[in-house]
């Protein structure tokens, strides 16, 4: 028979295996339930179905598109491909502008509406968003 | 100009200097007697002599507004003032990769002069470490981002800087957090160091042990400074977004204070040598990381300066190399670590620590995971996603709860063995009491969830536990009391905030009023000014509450001239309870403006409890100078 330390010392490294393996486990299924999906206008277009999980979208503001009332705001996110309208009512950061880069975050009414819960704030004026970038470069 | 090439020249001195003193280490750690090591200290003190003289060079250069140094140009404007053209020299980043390397040179400097005491072969080992790291640095900063590259023809103007680092708070940020990083180097050297010697022992760790505090103390104030700048700056009245970037300066910060408590194991019990050593190299790995991810460009904020594929691949490989490295000598020499045979026994100061310190280590496996698989899965498989606080609360709080019991319990139990711990019951009703407390507080506001009255019953726990123990006289740990004191005080404050603040988010046009909460909003007037290099749109709001005070807040939105950039001023006025924050923004130059108003509890007391908890590491640290 082993000795009552090997004992305990095995008994240690169990423990400690299956935390860690716990431990991740965990991360891993709470980061599957809160991660958000960037998409563009596009990615839209092409979903099978609808999601109803919280989203992403990032694009240009389409010009002349920005309709402000005391509530809400409206306007239309494009990526030169496809558009779609956006309503938005809470804080609107300072680098929103029409022609330049924005990404909002909400859900999918439908396949042309979207209902964005925040607009995000990026610091720097000449922010575009990658996917965004990668297709005016190729033009 | 002259200032261009006294900048350069003396930072390829510096480069020479650095493989002198390399060389020269090696060549005396071979004798066994050495008595060169005056020269040492003398080369020590030119090779951040040099570093120096360059970091002046380009602070001139910046000052006379010399746009023929591209550094300058694509960050300055003449219509700046003084203060931020100064502060300019490191809201770049050629500039704050020198401002780096100057602190990384001061920092061996400092560690010569006050490691006489240490053995001479384990401050030399230290020595070429830390010479491996400046070396590297060194030529990070000349190839591929050298401060004093030159532009011809000499543009008449520059570019300017980015109005929202045009800051009081950002202009002394970056040193101060910086020092924080950075001296966390010398903890990595002299612990590789002393691991290849065999020294790691107690009289090691009380050496290290004041490294340990500075850094830690600088790290707490540079995230604090960070983070108010983001509260006032940012405009959306909150203090921590679990950005990545701000991620990336909590993890060294959270390995770093598991570091700082384990260090005490070692100096008291003489255990834990080789989880010491682990956290050493984690923690300086972790900041050089954060350098990577921040400045190659991969996470996008305003600290990426610019998008260089070649930086972000050098500091890659470097980081690769040191902690391969690292590993090797680990691996190597990890039989020299002796193990004390001790007993652990469950109730002592040392084991609430290692569980403590195991917690600290889930909290910064969960915030490692949430910040780097996004870029993992984008660099895999091409998908954006993104982690935002959902993650990071439904992780953290449950376990914060054991943390904080556990917290208050530990610093009162005694080292190696308890004998009476008989106020076990005592401790238990008092829990008890604190649930119902925080109970009754969380009905009082309608919201309650079982997490947040455990939660706020534990924080309670800790908060009159160390309260105690700080009223005490004859407590033996005052710093220890300050700064858990000071924690718990940041948890409640925070857990008060987020379950109290009330907002207020409208479009208004001038004349038009809003209510909230029994208060009226009315949107007076705006007025137009102007500054050195912004014109100005200043907001006149009236608050009426309901007890008939008037309350003026003046808002601002500035228009930057170079670059075109809008920002928002926010009016916070502060006082021991709460905050009242109003902030208003531009849409579309119509006649709207986007006002948000915010009531947010406390608040003060968040930036008062953080500044306590770096008061605690001073003490001690100052307490140990004296003796």
């Amino acid at each position: 028979m082993y000795g009552r330390k090997v004992k305990l010392r095995v008994l240690f490294l169990i423990v400690l295996f299956s935390s860690i393996i716990l431990t991740i486990f965990l991360i891993l299924k709470s980061l599957e339930e809160n991660v958000v999906y960037f998409l563009s206008p596009t990615e839209v277009k092409n979903l099978n179905e609808l999601t109803q999980d919280k989203i992403r979208i990032g694009g240009m503001v389409k010009k002349n598109s920005i309709n402000i009332s005391s509530e809400k705001i409206n306007f239309v996110i494009t990526d030169f491909k496809n558009e779609i309208n956006v309503v938005y009512s809470g804080l609107i950061p300072n680098l929103f502008q029409e022609n330049k880069g924005v990404v909002a975050e909400g859900f999918l009414e439908d396949k042309n509406y979207f209902k964005a819960e925040k607009i995000l704030a990026k610091h720097d004026e000449n922010y575009m968003p990658p996917k965004i970038k990668e297709k005016l470069g190729e033009k | 100009m002259i200032f261009n090439y006294i900048g350069n020249y003396s930072l390829i001195i510096s480069v020479i200097i650095s493989l002198i003193i390399f060389f020269l280490s090696i060549s005396n750690l071979q004798k066994i007697n050495i008595q060169k090591k005056i020269n040492l200290n003398k080369l020590n003190f030119f090779q951040f002599f040099f570093v120096l003289v360059s970091f002046f060079s380009l602070v001139v250069l910046f000052v006379l507004s010399e746009f023929s140094n591209i550094t300058v140009f694509n960050n300055s404007h003449t219509t700046k003032s003084l203060f931020y053209k100064i502060s300019g020299t490191w809201g770049n980043h050629e500039g704050s990769l020198l401002l780096w390397l100057l602190i990384l040179t001061l920092s061996l400097f400092l560690y010569f002069l006050s490691s006489k005491n240490r053995p001479i072969k384990e401050r030399l080992l230290t020595l070429i470490f830390q010479e491996v790291i400046i070396i590297g640095f060194l030529v990070f900063l000349l190839k591929t981002s050298n401060p004093f590259n030159q532009i011809f023809p000499i543009p008449k103007e520059g570019l300017g800087l980015n109005p929202i680092l045009q800051d009081p708070i950002l202009a002394i940020h970056p040193p101060v957090l910086y020092f924080g990083y950075v001296s966390t180097s010398i903890i990595f050297s002299s612990s590789l160091a002393s691991l290849v010697q065999g020294n790691v022992n107690n009289l090691w760790a009380k050496y290290i042990k004041k490294w340990i505090f500075v850094s830690w103390i600088f790290l707490t104030i540079g995230i604090l400074l960070g983070s108010i700048w983001a509260y006032y700056e940012l405009g959306w009245g909150g203090f921590w977004f679990w950005d990545p970037v701000e991620n990336i300066s909590l993890m060294p910060w959270l390995s770093l204070t598991a570091l700082l408590h384990c260090i005490l194991v070692l100096e008291k019990r003489s255990l834990l040598s080789s989880w010491t050593i682990v956290l050493s190299i984690s923690t300086f790995t972790l900041s050089v990381c954060g350098t990577f991810l921040v400045r190659s460009g991969i996470l996008n904020s305003v600290h990426t300066f610019a998008n260089d594929p070649e930086r972000g691949l050098f500091i890659l490989t470097f980081l690769f190399i040191l902690v391969f490295l690292s590993l090797v000598i680990y691996f190597l020499y990890e039989k020299n670590l002796k193990t004390n045979n001790d007993k652990f026994n469950l109730l002592t100061k040392e084991s609430s620590i290692l569980i403590n310190n195991w917690f600290v280590m889930y909290f910064l496996s969960v915030i490692l995971i949430g910040t780097i698989y996004p870029i993992f899965l984008e660099v895999l498989s091409d998908q954006k996603i993104s982690v935002g606080p959902p993650f990071f609360n439904k992780l953290l709080i449950p376990f914060l709860i054991p943390f904080l019991i556990f917290m208050s319990i530990g610093p009162n139990l005694n080292w190696i063995k308890n004998k009476n711990f008989g106020n076990k019951i005592q401790l238990a009703i008092f829990f008890i009491l604190n649930l119902m407390l925080s109970f009754f507080i969380i009905k009082m506001f309608g919201k309650i969830t079982l997490t947040f009255t455990i939660l706020l019953a534990a924080s309670f726990y800790l908060f009159f536990i160390t309260f105690k123990d700080l009223i005490k006289k004859n407590y033996k740990n005052t710093s220890q009391a300050i700064s858990h004191f000071g924690f718990s005080l940041l948890i409640l404050s925070i857990l008060m905030n987020s379950i109290l603040s009330k907002e207020i988010i409208a479009n208004l046009k001038v004349g038009e009023e809003i209510n909230f909460m029994e208060n009226t909003i009315k949107f007076k007037k705006v007025e137009s000014s102007s500054g050195s290099n912004f014109k100005s749109l200043i907001g006149f709001f009236e608050i009426n509450s309901k007890d008939n005070k008037k309350f003026l807040f003046k808002p601002e939105i500035r228009i930057y001239n170079q670059p075109k950039v809008i920002t928002s001023e926010a009016d916070i006025k502060t006082n021991f309870f709460k905050d009242k924050f109003l902030v208003i923004n531009l849409v579309k130059g119509d006649n709207y403006f986007n006002v948000r108003y915010q009531e947010k509890p406390l608040m003060i007391w968040i930036w008062l409890s953080t500044i306590l908890i770096a008061i605690g590491g001073s003490v001690s640290f100052l307490k140990r100078y004296e003796k």
